[in-house]
């Protein structure tokens, strides 16, 4: 097996000339969308099954004649699919179409998918859209088919600014970390990593610079970053309390004297 | 540029002005980001190269850069005056530079003067400064050197002489005080002297500076003297020649640089050749007039020394046989243009109905202006228009665009489509000067054909109607040289092979334009490019690259001499001999360009005899192509002034706090007053927002309208309004909005943002807002809404007017007003 591989995208040397989402559109013959209108610079607007990248714009420039770049001022960040660790795609997937591949990336084979949309109202990170040329759900594949013939994705490969960095996951931490020293010791306070860690659904695969908090992104914080899921110990534990406890009611109910004394517990079975 | 795109990575200073490199140019760009993120760069103790961006705008560029000043289009000599005058008061200069590598020694003529805001010998009549007795081609006499004896200039070393160049132009810029600079450019004082002191640090041989700039300097009226006041700068400081340094114009299209050097331009011959002039009877009055002279006796003046070598070698190119010293190498047969031919003097022309037809090839004059409308205007007052380019444009299709009644047209216009750049080999010279041959991707689709072969099937048809029908002065058309193996259908490599050159002699491809001569022997297409294409054979295709750094970078800085072909020589930066001191020895050891190591200069490629050794009393001074032998502060080539001095933009809301009589450039050539048709510039009373334009880096011009995914990106046209304006206007973003000037309109969406905003220039508030240029009434966008596309036109609101020297349109400042629209 490979070891695990995935994207390492530093948003602080972004520079939203968006070559990702055209390589992207190019090597994976993907038509895009009708032309319209977003706000200026972001006419992508979001991932979807014709977007695998998507270069998000956050203009929070102030006011003044004289104002500070370095990458936090007008935030540009080149959005993807997370390859999470914990994926809720893949685990609400009926038929078994999203795997993790020999990668650690998560693929969603198109032959298998069934079209059901389940894994587009699952994904916390509005990464899925579905395509009705091809009738099933589409993301990025981490070029899939690019890594079987040891090539780099798409994206990575005409990134100019290195934004966009694809490696081992090992190599991509140790450059995150060293990139994120820098930054702080030139003291840029808000640079965060993002998914480098497992406190976003387990960990991210493809994790991020950012350079302030992930909510300014529109992205879950590590608060929110929480999957309603069988990996999700303490969410599975509260379900299983909770069902126990309805059980608990629903058979006291049963047994006492008065037939509407357990309504207002009623099961979750 | 005088260095190229991997050198700016060694820079400790980035400045770019009129220039957006991360939208315009993302891939060059990455060297920025290399300078900066090196720890081993930057002023101070190092800790990464500081970017300083300063623009209209906050851009993709300037969101990543150290350093954004808002600074007011068009202003930019005031901006680099100011930096010169902090380096001259706090004598931050490199000394030894400035005395041995510029001309701040050499001592000017009494009848020089500079006062209030006009240049000595001015006629206010003729809107000129003037030579009393001019042979053709002169310089105005009050800007000259006093001569000694043997007609070199007289120098004093010490620069304490009051009429020595350092003493005129401290002098000359003592006027650009940091409150001035404010004034002027809107960049506050405190913000301003922030950059000085960075700026000022540059002096120092340990330290180096580039300056990155592209068309936001030279698309104003004061465009030649934008670019001319920052290069002045880099003299100062010593940074001319070093890697690392330089002046590094960001050229607009893959290979604007390759046509700029074979003559795109009306007023030169390809390698930078003067055009012949009416009066000049024969060569040697063409040489008298075009060559520069020897100055200083240790001046190798090398450009003007072989002049008539490059003249005679591109007349054999292109007249073969048929140029002999009996007829003058055929120097009677190449025109003599007797007044300006540029870009808007063609219009002008056709708006006066003096022209019958136009080819364009490969740009488009409706998109590209400026006064689209004007040039409209100008279009249907033709005979016949020929557009060669593979997709329609909107000057193809400009009889039925908007405004125009096709019936009122008597234009008929022929479209020829081309071939695009991918189903065609042959070379792309980049910014950095280097020759990249590339491969065609694609054969020709349909019946297009490729330019080069459209423009020798039309000589040779007019060559068949001189020879059958007979016609006024035939030799000129007759004699032309189309020496290919199918005249008809010539390949890129056989003009590659051409425009190196032979020994006619020997019929062997030459190596080296130094052997190039002058008695008919040679032939060179551009001499520039002598060396491109030897008995070896095509340079350009050259690829040893970053596979083995160590050994096709063996200097390490970056030259990659294996990788393509850069001109002159192979070369990678400019005038290197600067980057070494009188000795020989690298002002900064760490970045050498060359150095001499007793024998021989190694490096770079020398931009100097190879064996010459600099102690050798005799020793050529560093800058070996002009006359001066040294770099040129004081300039008596343009036409606006020896040294850069600030004017307004024609249309510009505040009068010039220099000095307010004389505000704009006084020399700038008014078309539409001088054919007495009616003004068409706006006052700021009616148009009080300054603005500018620009290209994003989504689409490339206009042709990238027929790219879907591109157009995805950026659907529709719109203009960059600041958050306070949008207030006053009742404006958000996304809202249809009308923009005006006195020539034309655009219906837009509004972008609102504190990415532009407000200058304070005295005691005036202006708003300056921008404008995207690509969207026209042709393409993909247009064709999914084609009422709104009709007003997309952002060069419908430019002036026609141009640089005072070459005439390039001032489309990068102008005056607008803004309303909201239902």
């Amino acid at each position: 097996m490979p070891e695990p591989v995935g994207f390492f995208t530093d948003s602080s040397v972004c520079i939203g000339c968006k070559a990702c989402e055209v390589a992207c559109k190019e090597w994976n013959q993907l038509e895009g969308n009708t032309p319209s209108w977003g706000d200026g610079f972001d006419n992508t607007k979001q991932l979807d099954a014709e977007n695998w990248r998507h270069v998000k714009f956050i203009d929070n420039v102030p006011q003044g004649e004289m104002l500070t770049g370095n990458g936090a001022a007008w935030l540009m960040m080149s959005d993807v699919c997370k390859h999470c660790k914990n994926a809720a795609c893949m685990e609400v997937c009926p038929t078994d179409a999203i795997v993790r591949t020999e990668y650690d990336t998560v693929y969603i084979q198109p032959s298998v998918c069934n079209g059901c949309r389940d894994c587009i109202s699952a994904c916390p990170f509005g990464v899925i859209g579905f395509s009705a040329k091809t009738g099933a759900a589409q993301k990025c594949t981490l070029c899939y088919d690019r890594l079987q013939a040891n090539m780099q994705p798409a994206c990575a490969k005409v990134c100019p600014t290195q934004s966009i960095q694809f490696g081992t996951l090992s190599d991509l931490h140790a450059k995150a970390d060293a990139r994120l020293a820098t930054l702080h010791a030139q003291g840029n306070d808000k640079a965060q990593l993002y998914g480098r860690d497992d406190s976003i659904y387990g960990g991210l695969n493809s994790f991020f610079l950012l350079m302030d908090k992930p909510e300014v992104y529109g992205l879950p914080n590590k608060e929110n970053a929480v999957l309603p899921s069988r990996n999700n110990f303490k969410s599975y534990l509260a379900a299983f309390v909770a069902a126990a406890i309805g059980v608990f009611a629903g058979v006291k109910a049963l047994s006492g004297p008065s037939p509407s004394s357990g309504e207002s517990t009623g099961g979750t079975a | 540029m005088t260095n190229h795109w991997r050198d700016i990575k060694n820079a400790d200073l980035i400045l770019i002005n009129g220039a957006n490199p991360a939208e315009a140019h993302p891939v060059g760009f990455q060297w920025f980001m290399r300078a900066k993120l090196d720890p081993q760069r930057g002023p101070g103790k190092g800790g990464g190269a500081k970017m300083i961006h300063a623009d209209p705008r906050f851009s993709r560029t300037s969101a990543v850069s150290d350093m954004y000043v808002r600074i007011r289009t068009g202003t930019d000599v005031a901006y680099f005056g100011g930096l010169m005058n902090y380096v001259l008061q706090n004598n931050l200069h490199h000394a030894d530079y400035v005395t041995h590598y510029t001309n701040a020694s050499f001592i000017v003529s009494k009848d020089y003067s500079f006062n209030d805001g006009l240049f000595s010998s001015y006629d206010p009549k003729t809107r000129t400064y003037k030579n009393p007795k001019p042979p053709p081609g002169a310089a105005v006499d009050s800007w000259k050197y006093e001569l000694d004896g043997d007609g070199f200039a007289r120098r004093d070393n010490s620069l304490q002489d009051p009429r020595c160049v350092f003493q005129l132009l401290k002098k000359h810029y003592s006027r650009y005080t940091p409150e001035m600079v404010q004034t002027i450019t809107g960049i506050p004082k405190e913000d301003f002297l922030k950059i000085a002191q960075m700026v000022g640090e540059m002096g120092r041989p340990d330290k180096v500076m580039t300056i990155v700039y592209a068309v936001g300097l030279t698309q104003h009226t004061t465009g030649s003297q934008l670019i001319r006041s920052a290069a002045l700068l880099q003299l100062l400081l010593g940074n001319m020649g070093r890697p690392g340094g330089g002046m590094n114009a960001e050229r607009g299209h893959a290979n604007i640089q390759g046509n700029t050097d074979n003559a795109i331009s009306w007023e030169i011959l390809p390698g930078y050749l003067k055009i012949p002039q009416p009066g000049q009877k024969s060569l040697d009055d063409y040489i008298k007039a075009s060559a520069s002279k020897k100055l200083d006796p240790n001046s190798w003046n090398f450009f003007g020394t072989n002049y008539k070598k490059f003249m005679v070698s591109l007349l054999k190119t292109w007249y073969g046989d048929s140029a002999t010293a009996a007829n003058d190498f055929a120097f009677n047969w190449i025109p003599k243009p007797a007044g300006n031919s540029s870009w808007l003097t063609i219009y002008d022309q056709a708006l006066k109905k003096k022209m019958d037809g136009v080819i364009l090839s490969g740009m488009s004059a409706t998109s590209i202006g400026p006064d689209s409308n004007l040039v409209m205007q100008a279009l249907s007052n033709l005979k016949w228009l020929v557009v060669m380019d593979p997709f329609p444009t909107t000057s193809s299709e400009f009889w039925h665009g908007p405004g125009m009644t096709p019936a009122n047209v008597q234009t008929e216009v022929f479209q020829v489509p081309c071939t695009h750049w991918i189903e065609k080999d042959g070379s792309f010279v980049n910014s950095g000067r280097w020759m990249q041959w590339k491969d065609a991707v694609l054969p020709p689709q349909g019946e297009s054909r490729h330019d080069h072969w459209v423009l020798a099937e039309l000589l040779y048809r007019v060559k068949a109607l001189y020879a059958k029908e007979g016609g006024k002065f035939p030799d000129p058309i007759m004699h032309l040289t189309m020496d290919y193996k199918d005249p008809r259908k010539p390949t890129l490599d056989e003009l590659a092979r051409e425009v190196n050159g032979k020994d006619l002699k020997t019929g062997k491809q030459m190596v080296t334009f130094a052997k190039l001569q002058d008695d008919g022997t040679t032939t060179a297409g551009d001499w520039i490019y002598t060396g491109s294409y030897t008995p070896k054979g095509n340079m350009s295709k050259r690829r040893n690259g970053v596979q083995d750094p160590k050994k096709n970078d063996p200097t390490g800085m970056g030259f990659y001499p294996q990788w393509a072909w850069s001109w002159p020589l192979n070369r990678r930066v400019l005038y290197n001999r600067a980057s070494a001191d009188l000795v020989g020895k690298p002002w900064d050891p760490k970045r050498p360009g060359i150095k001499w190591d007793g024998g021989k200069w190694v490096g770079d490629v020398p931009d100097y005899p190879p064996k010459m050794s600099p102690t050798d009393p005799n020793a050529w001074l560093p800058f070996i192509m002009n006359g001066e032998g040294v770099g040129r502060i004081f300039s008596n080539t343009m036409v606006d002034g020896p040294i850069p001095e600030h004017y307004e933009p024609v249309e510009s809301p505040v009068q010039n706090a220099l000095h307010p009589t004389v505000s704009a450039s006084p020399v700038v050539f008014l078309y539409d007053k001088a054919a007495k048709r009616e003004n068409r510039f706006g006052t700021s009373d009616e148009y009080p927002i300054i603005a500018t334009t620009y290209r994003l880096t989504e689409h490339e011009h206009f042709v990238t309208q027929q790219i879907p995914q591109l157009v995805q990106l950026q659907p529709e046209a719109f203009v960059e309004i600041p958050t306070g304006l949008a207030q006053e206007k009742g404006v958000k973003t996304g809202d249809m909005v009308r923009v005006h000037s006195k020539r034309g309109e655009m219906h837009v969406r509004a972008v609102v943002t504190n990415r532009v905003g407000q200058l304070t220039l005295g005691d005036k508030k202006v708003w300056q807002v921008g404008i995207p240029i690509h969207w026209g009434f042709v393409g993909v966008a247009a064709e999914l809404q084609p009422e709104k596309s009709k007003y997309w036109l952002a060069n419908a609101l430019t002036p026609f007017v141009g640089d005072a020297n070459s005439r390039t349109p001032e489309t990068k400042a102008f005056l607008v007003n803004i309303d909201k629209l239902a």
